[in-house]
């Protein structure tokens, strides 16, 4: 199989105006004859599923929380980039670009990402149009940040809950589609297939949360904007019900999924507690630009917080400050959370389980005044007292990496198009835009460009060329895939094992963590890639789903969604295993300078290394779509 | 800890619900609530007992997805979600009741989940700015006192849950609706709709069978994310000049 990127010829600050002149319009007149599934309503769904029916298409979204605003882009903290240069601080489209394929650790598609910074600009305008009330100066005007280690100030944010306003806008969008009639939207409804007509994709296959029925609906068009798989560490800081399903059914029915192990570690979480933990909290780097991060230069096991404030300043190592002193603190995620993780391997973590460090706000304090900091942090300090019990006005932060993005994905041209003609990847689904490693702020910039800005444009290039008649879901490749659907489910409740699907999870989640997380190494990934076969197998033999299928069973959905995850955790490893240099967010034991910094390989994995799936239990096939810089010079990263 | 539960449990919309008691002995103080239901979820299906349904997504305390109303009040005992609620806010030994939210607009999906789809449908008739993707101005065209950009935002940062409907003893959801259209009849991007919006979104708060406001403020009281009560009496106002001077009745003479 041969990738074509389209990635369109020409000067890059061109090629989208150009490339936007060449593809195909739809008549306005027409374009109610053509209808479009989206799958999710976060940033990309619900601005592409508003976006699409304002121009006039008959949409049908889908989500499967109770309601559309609930997606997890709610979640997001910190701040979108733009690159307004409102700060006249030297910004610029160019700059956005230049840094977010340098902080992708050139690992990305130069069209792609300079398409994003173009747009940037745009979505802003859009969200403030919409009503988003996004922080403001005295004088009345916009204001930024700088934001995960930017050397300007580009990013716009609405206090702690940046992610909430953009999506409740994307929200507003897609209800005023919803009450036009534009978007018919299914709440509680789980797409656990796609369907694929003479070689296209015209349908999906869900599942009623609420009744268990499981439906077909077609369509000229499927696009799946179903967020990221980061839920196959268990922990993470996702939604508990974030899940690679859907993309993961696309992939088996065609799709390619790229870069698979290129996986996001945030390094401000909060750290685990025991066994009961269910999830991650992140807290915003913002964090960062107050807090002094820190451990004690010997080890004290079980160090709690309260003590650490009797540490005298002579025994303290703040180890980031130390190892890089023209970034401290401000160092990209990949580099702060590999180096919480060496100071805790040394054995000089903190908390009761040595899995921690601190970030300590003491000093911040004592220059700028209670006042000042509440005001930048409070929430973030009231959610972090909420959950520790810890009073960080006090004494310090406590903290440790999680996992919280991944820029892996379905692998899109530069359409968004997946290897599967008319389907679609959208947002943090596809693989596109933020190479090995993502910037801050920038997953939302991305979710808005690709909902709002690109699919509007390029869709209408594949539907032109599209007949207008409907496929009947009575058709046998519908009535096919609703029999797998369901012959899935029944197994799955026939089994009636021993091992609850949390355990299951929890299982593989710990074995993703310790080999394929933040540092690898080719002995440790070949071992976890037998835990995980076994894993398989016993999942299917031995894994306890009760209730019937009938009806509302959150066991039932938790267990179609581990099922895939595992899976996915094989593929992860095998693209782990490849990649045999530190890329980005990814460290690979074997490739490393003699300082210890990752060590990243160009002439050999300047590519993106896109599966294609060969059938049940046989290896999947790489196919590699190499990487052409024509304008940035690839240099290795350095933050002394 | 050890604790004691009573969970409503009820198996669909149609079947009549009860009370069943659990005794719970693995509960540690640092556990989320929610993660305390997790561990005797995981304890029934070993036991083959089906587990408790319960809404939960994102557990950071902002999809507002969980629900629950603990011991006779929404989210429990602080004033936050109650994902964010933890078991050191109980003690050792406690009773603790479970019911799903109370109203005749939330009927009851199955144990402890809701339906809350006429909170979607009231943003639908009108909760947003009707502007297309495209063609809008510069963000910076229009600039907006500080005061006021930080009252909208106060207003927007709803959460959608429904804790305001399940603390009111009228089931109300004056809170939630006045929440949006203070959002936007504080900003100069809500202007142009903003007497059409209000008419639009209280007349479908009332089909929903939401009851009316009698100014207890329990809805405050409980609301994770402090939404104040001044948005009711914003949406009073805003509704009366509507209903009084909007474009409709001066089209026809009437009105101031």
């Amino acid at each position: 199989m041969k990738l074509d990127s389209k990635a369109p010829e020409g000067p890059l600050a061109e090629k989208w105006t150009k490339h936007k002149f060449n593809l195909k319009l739809v008549n306005p007149a027409n374009k109610r004859k053509y209808d479009v599934i989206v799958v999710g309503t976060g940033l990309a769904g619900a601005s592409a599923a508003a976006s699409l029916g304002e121009l006039g298409y008959n949409v049908k979204a889908f989500c499967f929380q109770d309601s559309p605003r609930r997606a997890h882009s709610i979640a997001a903290q910190g701040g979108i980039n733009a690159a307004k240069n409102y700060q006249n601080d030297g910004d610029s489209i160019y700059r956005l670009f230049y840094d977010t394929i340098k902080g992708g650790d050139y690992r990305a598609r130069e069209a792609n990402v300079y398409r994003l910074a173009e747009v940037s600009v745009n979505i802003i305008d859009q969200c403030v149009a919409q009503g988003v009330p996004f922080a403001r100066e005295y004088g009345g005007l916009l204001s930024n940040r700088s934001f995960g280690g930017a050397q300007v100030s580009r990013t716009f944010y609405a206090r702690g809950q940046t992610g909430q306003q953009l999506l409740l806008g994307a929200y507003g969008a897609l209800n005023r589609q919803i009450a036009n009639g534009k978007v018919k939207m299914y709440t509680r409804s789980e797409m656990l297939d796609v369907v694929i007509v003479d070689g296209k994709a015209r349908g999906i296959i869900t599942r009623d949360l609420i009744t268990g029925k499981i439906e077909s609906h077609s369509a000229h068009a499927v696009l799946l904007c179903t967020g990221g798989y980061g839920n196959v560490f268990f922990l993470s800081t996702n939604a508990k019900g974030s899940n690679v399903t859907a993309a993961w059914r696309a992939h088996k029915k065609g799709a390619l999924f790229a870069n698979p192990c290129f996986t996001q570690i945030h390094p401000t979480c909060i750290p685990v507690t025991g066994d009961h933990q269910s999830k991650l909290t992140l807290m915003s780097e913002s964090l960062r630009n107050d807090g002094r991060v820190w451990v004690p230069k010997t080890a004290r096991p079980g160090l709690k917080a309260a003590d650490a404030v009797n540490i005298p300043e002579s025994e303290r190592d703040y180890f980031l400050e130390r190892k890089y002193p023209s970034f401290g603190n401000l160092v990209p995620r990949d580099v702060a959370s590999r180096n919480a993780k060496y100071v805790c391997d040394e054995g000089r973590g903190v908390g009761t389980t040595g899995l921690a460090v601190f970030l300590d706000f003491s000093d911040a304090i004592k220059r700028d005044g209670e006042a000042t900091i509440r005001a930048k942090y409070g929430n973030l300090f009231d959610m972090y007292a909420q959950i520790t019990g810890d009073n960080p006005y006090k004494v310090p932060m406590m903290i440790f990496p999680a996992v919280h993005y991944t820029m892996g994905g379905l692998w899109v041209d530069y359409n968004l198009m997946t290897t599967v003609p008319g389907l679609y990847a959208l947002g943090e689904a596809n693989f596109s835009d933020h190479g090995a490693n993502r910037l801050g702020a920038s997953a939302l910039m991305q979710g808005l460009a690709d909902g709002y800005f690109v699919i509007p444009y390029t869709i209408g290039d594949y539907l032109a060329g599209m007949p207008y008649e409907k496929v009947s879901t009575d058709r046998p490749e519908f009535k096919e895939a609703i029999d797998t659907v369901q012959s899935r489910i029944n197994k799955l409740l026939s089994i009636k094992g021993k091992k609850t699907v949390d355990q299951f999870h929890r299982e593989l989640g710990l074995t993703m963590w310790d080999y394929c997380g933040m540092s690898r190494s080719e002995k440790g990934l070949k071992f976890a890639k037998e835990k995980i076969q076994k894993l398989k197998e016993e999942f299917w033999s031995n894994v306890a789903v009760l209730g019937g299928a009938g009806e509302l069973n959150q066991e039932l959905e938790k267990a179609l969604r581990v099922a895939d995850f595992i899976e996915l955790g094989e593929l992860m490893i095998d693209d782990a295993l490849n990649r045999s240099e530190s890329c980005g967010g990814h460290f690979r034991e074997e490739s490393a300078t003699p300082d210890g910094e990752a060590k990243r390989k160009d002439d050999e994995f300047a590519y993106v290394a896109a599966w294609e799936y060969k059938g049940e239990n046989q290896s999947e096939a790489l196919h590699k779509e190499e990487l052409i810089f024509e304008n940035v010079k690839l240099t290795q990263r350095s933050y002394k | 800890m050890k604790i004691t539960l009573k969970v409503w449990r009820q198996k669909d919309a149609n079947s009549k619900g009860a009370f069943k008691t659990y005794e719970h002995s693995h509960v540690s103080q640092d556990m989320s609530f929610l993660e305390m239901l997790d561990v005797l979820n995981n304890e029934l299906v070993q036991k083959g007992e089906e587990p408790i349904a319960f809404d939960h997504d994102c557990r950071e305390g902002i999809c507002g997805m969980c629900s629950l109303y603990i011991n006779g009040r929404p989210h429990g005992p602080l004033q936050t979600t109650t994902c964010q609620l933890h078991m050191r806010s109980f003690k050792d030994g406690e009773t603790i009741t479970i019911e799903p939210w109370r109203a005749k607009a939330f009927p009851v999906v199955k144990d402890l989940v809701v339906d809350r789809g006429a909170f979607d449908r009231i943003q639908r008739a009108g909760g947003y700015v009707s502007v297309n993707t495209g063609g809008v101005p510069d963000a910076n065209e229009i600039a907006i006192p500080k005061k006021i950009a930080d009252e909208a935002f106060d207003a927007a940062t709803c959460i959608g849950c429904g804790a305001c409907v399940a603390a009111c003893k009228n089931a109300s959801a004056m809170l939630f609706v006045s929440a949006k259209v203070s959002q936007f009849a504080l900003l100069p991007q809500g202007q142009p709709e903003r007497k059409e919006r209000v008419e639009k979104m209280v007349a479908q708060m009332d089909e929903e069978g939401f009851g009316a406001c009698t100014n207890t403020k329990a809805c405050e009281a409980e609301c994770p994310k402090g939404i104040s009560v001044a948005n009711i009496a914003r949406m009073n106002r805003e509704y009366f000049s509507a209903i009084t001077s909007s474009y409709e009745v001066m089209a026809k003479g009437g009105g101031d």
